[in-house]
Parts: C-alpha cells; structure tokens; sequence
C-alpha cells in the first residue's frame, strides 16, 4: 500500500475499471443478484427509481469513503458494528434530507429508505472492498457499485410504469403521458386523444411487484447471452 | 488484535460522533420538514375539492396551498352529537387513525368548510379498513350538504394495481361526483360502491379485482358520514 501510493492516478485504468464493471460485467442486481429486494418494491415509476437511485449511490459512495478512512481504527471485533453504524448514519441523513427536499416521494418510497440499510450491496461492498482498499478507489467502487444498481432499477421502473401506466416520470414535475389514454383527468379534459396508441389499456400486472422479477430475470438472461464472460463454465 | 479498553473507547467515540451528526441534521431539517407535512395534509384535503376550484391543487404551489387555507378554509373539530368541539385543536391535525381507536363518545371528526365561488363546501373527513390495512378519504358536499361535488382517496396497503387505484386512477373518485347520499325516500343511504350500477343516484362502479377495498370503501362511507349526520342536520 505505501509502495503504491505516490503512482496512483486519480483516474487510471483501475479506477475506470471500479467505475464501469458494474454497470455490466460485475453488476450488483443481475450478475451478484443483491439488493433484489428493494428492486421489486420501488420500480413501479420511474421517478421513484431515479430517487431511489440516487438514494444508494449516496450512502455506497460515503459509506465506502469513510469505512475505508477509519478501516485502520476499527477494531476487528466491532468491524460489522461500526460499518451497520456508518451506513445507518448515512441512511438517516438521506431520509431526513429526502423529507424537507420532497415530502411527497418521501411518503412514497416510505419505508424503502430506511431499509437501504439492509440492503446487501452496501454492506457486502464495505466488507469486500472498502476495508481493505485507498479511500478514493473505495469512493470510486461505490458510485460504480450504485451505478450499477440504479440503471438497472431505472429499466425495470422505465417499462413497469411505460405498459404498467401508459405515463413517464409520473409524480415529477416533467411528468408525461406516453401510450394510452391520459389517466389524468385534469389533463384528459384539455386532451381527449391523450398519447400514442389511445387503444392501449394499462397492463395491471406491471404494477405488480412481481412483474419486476420477470423484468430482472429476462434482463439477466438477454446479459447473459451477450457476455460470455458470464457464462458459467464449471 | 485491540485491547478491550481501545474497543470500549471506540465504540464510544463513534457513538457520540454519529449521534452529533444525527442530531444536528435533524434540528436543521425539522421546521422544513413539518411545513412539508402540514402541506402535503392540506393538498390531501383540497384534492376532494379539484373539479370544485378553479386552479387544482396539483397546480398550487405551497404557499398558495397555505394562504388558501388561511383565507378561504374553516376548520372545526365535532364531537358524534353533532356540537362544535372549542379549543385550540386545528381539525387539520386531528388524527384520523387515532380517533378511530377511541369509542364513539370520546371520538372527534374533523370539518372543513371551503368558502368558494359555489358557495359554502363542506368536506368530510372518512376512516376505515380496505382490504389489507386502512383506507381513508375526504368527501366534499355541494351546499345543499346531500350531493357529493367531489371525493379522493388514500390508503395504506393495498394492492398496486388493483386496490391501489383508488387513489392512483383519478378516474375512480370522479365516479362519486353528483350522486346522493339520500336515496328517493329521502333516506341517509350514502354511496356504495358495487359490480354492477343498478342505482345510479346512490351506486358507482367499483374497479374490476379489487371488490373487497371497495367493500371497504362502502362501509367507511356509511359510517363515516353518519357521523356528521347529526351536525348538518341541524346547520342546514
């Protein structure tokens, strides 16, 4: 480690690496299959996505940063205590900022920020990475990792909410009525023909969870059969 | 391998710095954080009044949600024997779940009276239980205090995609605008919400899958609104 540090780049072919492998080849959702959970439960819009996003991001890139600053203080028998201590610190702040930033994708999201906590990325990147990595590459490792999970949330909650509610980014203010009828009756009245392809009616299903599975599951097989360093030789 | 004293120490230390850092963040978001709340409540108010007003709330901004309550909004508290309840309790921060928990005797509903271009509008503040957790609304009345000029709905948990559509498919709580809540006979009947419209004055079309939250609906619109019954009997 002292070897290495005065050539370090800021940003060399490693620290590139941190940054684009998960958002493909190492992908937390559908290569490593973590934090599945929160993927099916705030995918239904994509705004909800895109804040839920930038929810994880936040708390992976800080929580990385500042396990990897103290990772030489911590004692080895209170490790998991003092990072569930960071990453729950990091959480709260997320959610009190979420709450007088925007109330109302506060109550929506609901108990999905909170549980950030649990979610098995955070706590899985602080144990394998940033305990035994520079500060800087941990930060790296955390956007990339939060990237990584935050694309493929905004591709599921993008086709859930396009078939799922004919709408785009319901809930934002540049929110907009796709395929379908507008369900907004305030609007409908202005625009009877609402969007694209007025026969469509809304799939119900894709306002499911568990139409978020399916969505991941095909996510992963088209990935699959794409890259074939995934491919499982064994 | 650290001492015990060193983990002591540590485990200390970090305590007190997340706990500063946490505190600190708190009281510097608590007072946007409450204005925030009180907001989002009164939006939740005024949406049974959309097809009412002449800007929606949707198209409010916050301080025009506030000064529209401050100005054109009276609240009141009642108690089940129809009387005004005095005090400093704003019906706005009443709360419905912790009402409903309270026998009837005890129970106070909320009351609000929106002094617009159609004349006074009372909206009624309803509680009860969909399909898997709590399902709550507001009805507004036209003045005559027995058509319903406009209704919403919120719940706790129920089935996105089916339950849940009665608060995301605004279409659903437009069905409630001009029917009655008396039947021919001059009955309180209030409004149900069934499979198939035979009664038009006092039935809507309930949303295909989600039978049991409209059910719901059903029940906390009877109860709920007969306990107003006795204040706009005499206030008419």
């Amino acid at each position: 480690m002292t070897t290495e540090k005065e050539k370090t780049p800021l940003f060399g072919p490693k620290e590139r690496r941190l940054l684009w492998d998960p958002l493909n080849d190492n992908n937390p959702i559908t290569v490593q299959v973590l934090g599945v959970c929160s993927a099916l439960a705030v995918t239904s819009l994509v705004y909800k996505s895109v804040v839920m996003s930038i929810a994880v991001i936040f708390v992976l890139a800080f929580a990385n940063l500042v396990t990897s600053l103290i990772r030489n203080y911590v004692p080895s028998q209170v490790r998991m205590i003092a990072q569930l201590v960071v990453i729950a610190t990091l959480v709260t702040i997320v959610e009190l900022a979420l709450k007088a930033a925007n109330y109302a994708i506060y109550k929506e999201l609901s108990v999905f920020i909170g549980l950030i906590i649990t979610n098995c990325i955070v706590m899985g990147r602080l144990e394998a990475f940033a305990s035994s990595n520079s500060p800087w590459r941990s930060f790296l490792d955390g956007i990339g990792n939060g990237l990584g999970y935050g694309v493929i949330l905004i591709i599921v909650g993008f086709v859930r909410e396009l078939f799922g509610k004919g709408t785009l980014f319901a809930g934002s203010p540049i929110q907009m009525n796709i395929i379908g009828k507008s369900n907004d009756l305030v609007n409908y009245w202005i625009d009877t023909s609402g969007g694209a392809m007025s026969w469509y009616s809304n799939n119900g299903m894709l306002a499911l969870p568990v139409s978020s599975l399916f969505l991941i599951g095909i996510l992963i097989w088209v990935q699959r059969a794409r890259n074939k360093k995934l491919v499982d030789v064994s | 391998m650290h001492s015990t004293g060193y983990v002591i120490k540590f485990t200390i230390i970090m305590t007190i710095v997340a706990g500063l850092i946490l505190s600190g963040m708190f009281y510097a978001t608590e007072p946007i954080a409450k204005k925030n709340a009180a907001v989002f409540n009164k939006r939740a108010i005024l949406s049974a009044l959309t097809y009412s007003m002449d800007k929606p709330q949707a198209e409010m901004t916050d301080d025009e949600v506030i000064e529209l309550f401050n100005t054109k909004m009276e609240q009141k508290v009642l108690n089940l024997k129809g009387e005004v309840v005095e005090g400093d309790l704003l019906a706005e921060n009443l709360s419905l779940a912790a009402e409903a928990k309270k026998p009837e005797a005890e129970r106070l509903i909320p009351l609000f009276t929106y002094n617009g271009k159609d004349g006074k509008t009372n909206i009624l503040a309803v509680y009860g239980s969909g399909l898997w957790d709590k399902v709550w609304g507001y009805i507004a009345l036209k003045p005559d205090n027995k058509t319903i000029s406009g209704a919403s709905f919120d719940h706790k948990g129920e089935t996105p995609g089916l339950g849940a559509e009665i608060k995301d498919d605004p279409t659903f709580s437009y069905r409630f605008i001009g029917k009655s809540l008396y039947n021919k006979n001059n009955e309180f009947t209030s409004v149900s919400v069934v499979k198939k419209v035979n009664n038009p004055d006092n039935e809507v079309d309930g949303i295909g899958g989600a039978t049991l939250t409209g059910d719901g609906i059903t029940e906390m619109m009877v109860r709920g609104i007969n306990y107003y019954l006795p204040y706009l009997k005499k206030n008419n």
